[in-house]
């Protein structure tokens, strides 16, 4: 459905973890922290918090996709939405380069500053079927950022809308339409178009294919890689499906409890995953050829994932690591932090990370 | 039961909804058979009818639902098979065979489980429901299946609420609900989807040690390729209420002979194949089963559809074998076409 049909391939399969130091972050996200209160009884007491993001740094790069992996519950959405400040960080900085260079910490704005940031980071949320309003037209849907940013008014706003749902795919005679007469991926494009409309430069898109059927799933991801080339954006890209990161991501964080326990050029983290949670991730995924059966290395974790209101000392991922060492790896001084090892662009969040030799995912791709 | 005449055995099930908007026709012609032993699975995406298909073969068709067509042979034993169809849906016999010989596993661990009784009670209860057990018996067995698969701490497990367990937890004491009488058949719906892909490899892994240990036959429904490589001897790929390809695992992955299953394939990212390379799409969208195009269901959104003729008439049923077949013209020596049609994805 799309209109345009030009082949990126390769183009954004370039290794970008090459050049780590010298390119200059859009984002850059320092510390930070999104606590949730958990309350009891019936005075609502606060009787402690879930540190559903917990002390994050990561820097994302104008013009890739970085993903954003890890298990339910992990952090993902908080941390997408509080980059967005759709949600309100507890601590930390969130360093936005504007258009002119300049550095604004988005996390100390107050609303009224934010505003003009807000048009540029903008989220596409996950569940095509909930998050659409059912009593709005597309024409309202997809015109409401542009209205209430008051730029834009009367027959400029339907040129914009129109020209918009043309971007992604669908026809602007369905402008009148209420959202139940579409099928859930144009549903999604008309999200897409929605966090577009305004141009941002940042998109934040949540699990945002996650809802979709395999032969529309395709669709949406060349969509947004199409968009990407055309307008120039940068995507933080969440999601639990680890093939389709791969697909469309040039890098990948992977997140546990909170916390980001490895960042790589998404070729390195598949090949050489350096925390033993990405190696068990990667194992676990089904690949779809049968005589992949039992191929690579079989890694099996717990079902019990800590609470995330009351993380295990030293390393979180202690509990469930098939490598962890007692004395070294539950001491809660010897936490690991998020370093530079190996080949130095590499980092991950593990004190064996240099000696596992840890099993990624092989290039033996089946198929006919 | 050394025979070969296959554990169950659907033929032409037609199962349709009638709504005030219309006739939804589901699942409208579905055939295939479970061999004994063996994991089945069901492929295919949103509204095909991959759960109705399941439903039938328990009698649990919800209202305004009803099978219209079709046998559903069942043959656990050496005996004559029963037609599944004419059972009364609230009789004995199918009580009997539900969750007695056939049982089922649903998507939703939590919401499957009553969070107003124990896992215990819930255990037990069907324990004593399709075996003459007393009550310290049941509870011996109850602890002995949460063993089984894999709960630690059994005896102390059965003293808690659903919603006390993690989703995967949840999963596993399903399943030991579901086998809790030995079933000979399995019917799996989604039982991994609402799962992380951690949980999913071992409830899978489960999965194929308990088939392994008792011998039963597995009905795996998914939407999911990854998993169906992974668990399937056989695979039955569904479009619209249809059944539009059947095979080995193998011969679906590798030579698949439907248009249909060709394009899902290319449409799926494979891990491993790098980053950045474009996935093969196929147009437009699965239409409504209320809405079912005229011909073949896959004509709109087919490649190698053939104008007057796909669009008007029927697919044929094309079978190379007795697990192998395929509803496509293209397959059909006695028609204009035919070759060996392939479209090919960026499949490296
Ligand atoms: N508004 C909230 N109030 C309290 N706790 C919350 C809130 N939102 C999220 N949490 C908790 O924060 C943690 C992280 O949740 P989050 O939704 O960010 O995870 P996720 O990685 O996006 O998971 P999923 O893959 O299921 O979408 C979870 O433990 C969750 O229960
Ligand atoms: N009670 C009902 N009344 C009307 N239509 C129904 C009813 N139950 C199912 N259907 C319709 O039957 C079709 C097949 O549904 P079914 O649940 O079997 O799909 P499925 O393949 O299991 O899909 P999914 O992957 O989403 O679970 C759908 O279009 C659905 O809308
Ligand atoms: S019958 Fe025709 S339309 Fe249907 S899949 Fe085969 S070729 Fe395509
Ligand atoms: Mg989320
Ligand atoms: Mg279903």
């Amino acid at each position: 459905m799309t209109t345009m049909n030009h082949d990126i391939s390769g183009a954004s399969g370039v290794e970008a973890g090459a050049d780590e130091e010298t390119a200059t972050p859009i984002l850059d996200v320092r510390g930070l922290t999104v606590h949730f209160p958990i309350k009891k009884g019936f005075l609502s007491r606060t009787v402690g918090h879930v540190r559903a993001v917990d002390g994050i740094d990561l820097s994302v790069r104008a013009g890739e996709t970085l993903g954003i992996v890890g298990e339910s519950g992990c952090g993902k959405t908080t941390l997408g939405r509080s980059v967005a400040r759709v949600i309100e960080p507890t601590a930390g900085q969130i360093v936005y380069r504007d258009t002119a260079g300049r550095n604004v910490d988005l996390a100390e704005l107050n609303a009224r500053r934010l505003r003009p940031y807000q048009r540029q980071i903008r989220v596409v949320f996950q569940d095509p079927f909930s998050s659409l309003n059912p009593r709005m037209t597309l024409r309202q849907i997809v015109g409401e950022p542009l209205r209430t940013s008051g730029t834009v008014t009367g027959s400029e706003l339907d040129d914009r809308v129109a020209s918009m749902l043309e971007r992604v795919g669908l026809s602007p005679k369905y402008m009148n339409r209420y959202p139940h007469a579409f099928s859930g991926g144009e549903r999604q494009r008309v999200n897409i178009a929605r966090a577009l409309v305004l141009g941002p430069r940042v998109v934040i898109a949540d699990e945002p294919v996650s809802a979709l059927d395999v032969s529309v799933r395709a669709q949406i991801l060349n969509l947004l890689r199409d968009l990407q080339e055309e307008l120039k954006l940068t995507y933080l890209f969440v999601s639990h499906d680890l093939s389709v990161v791969e697909n469309i991501c040039d890098r990948v964080a992977v997140m546990y409890l909170g916390k980001i326990v490895e960042v790589a050029g998404t070729a390195d983290l598949y090949a050489q995953p350096r925390h033993p949670y990405t190696e068990a991730l990667l194992s676990a995924v089904p690949r779809p050829d049968p005589r992949l059966r039992g191929a690579g290395r079989r890694i099996r974790l717990a079902d019990d994932l800590p609470d995330p209101a009351n993380p295990p000392p030293g390393c979180y991922f202690h509990t469930r690591c098939p490598y962890a060492v007692p004395g070294v790896c539950d001491v809660a001084e010897r936490a690991p932090l998020l370093t530079s090892s190996g080949s130095g662009h590499r980092v991950a969040a593990c004190v064996r990370s240099d000696e596992l030799g840890l099993a990624g995912v092989g290039s033996e791709v089946g198929g006919p | 039961m050394s025979h070969d005449e296959p554990l169950l055995a659907i033929d032409g099930l037609k199962t349709h909804f009638f709504t005030r908007e219309g006739t939804v026709r589901a699942v409208d012609g579905v055939s295939l058979t479970v061999p004994r032993g063996k994991t089945v699975c069901v492929v295919g995406e949103s509204g095909c009818g991959k759960s109705v298909t399941a439903r039938s073969v328990l009698g649990l068709v919800d209202e305004p639902g009803r099978i219209i067509d079709g046998r559903i042979a069942w043959q656990p034993g050496a005996g004559e098979p029963v037609d599944l169809t004419t059972l009364d849906p609230k009789g004995e016999r199918m009580r009997r065979i539900r969750g007695g010989e056939i049982s089922m596993v649903f998507q939703e661990p939590m919401a499957s489980l009553s969070p107003m009784y124990t896992i215990g009670d819930q255990l037990i209860e069907t324990i004593r429901l399709h075996l003459p057990l007393g009550k310290e018996e049941a509870r011996d067995r109850a602890v002995e299946q949460l063993r089984r698969v894999g709960i630690p701490r059994p005896e102390e497990r059965l003293d808690a609420y659903s919603f006390q367990l993690s989703g995967g937890m949840c999963q596993r004491v399903m399943i030991a609900i579901a086998l809790a009488a030995d079933p000979a058949l399995l019917i799996a719906d989604e039982p991994t989807t609402a799962l992380d892909v951690t949980t999913q490899a071992r409830i899978i892994d489960l999965l194929r040690d308990l088939q392994a240990e008792t011998g039963m036959s597995v009905l795996f429904i998914t939407h999911d390729l990854g998993v169906v490589a992974e668990i399937a001897d056989e695979v039955v790929v569904m479009y619209l209420g249809t059944v539009v390809e059947r095979g080995g695992v193998d011969e679906i992955f590798h030579d698949p002979k439907h248009p249909y299953t060709n394009a899902l394939l290319g449409s799926i990212p494979r891990m491993g194949a790098g980053a950045g390379r474009r996935l093969a799409t196929i147009r437009g969208n699965v239409p409504h089963p209320s809405d079912r195009p005229a011909g073949c269901p896959f004509h709109p959104r087919c490649d190698a559809a053939i104008g007057g003729v796909c669009d008007v008439s029927d697919p044929p049923h094309i079978v190379f074998g007795e697990a192998r077949s395929v509803r496509c013209v293209l397959h059909d020596d006695g028609a204009a076409v035919g070759g060996d049609f392939r479209v090919d994805g960026e499949r490296a």
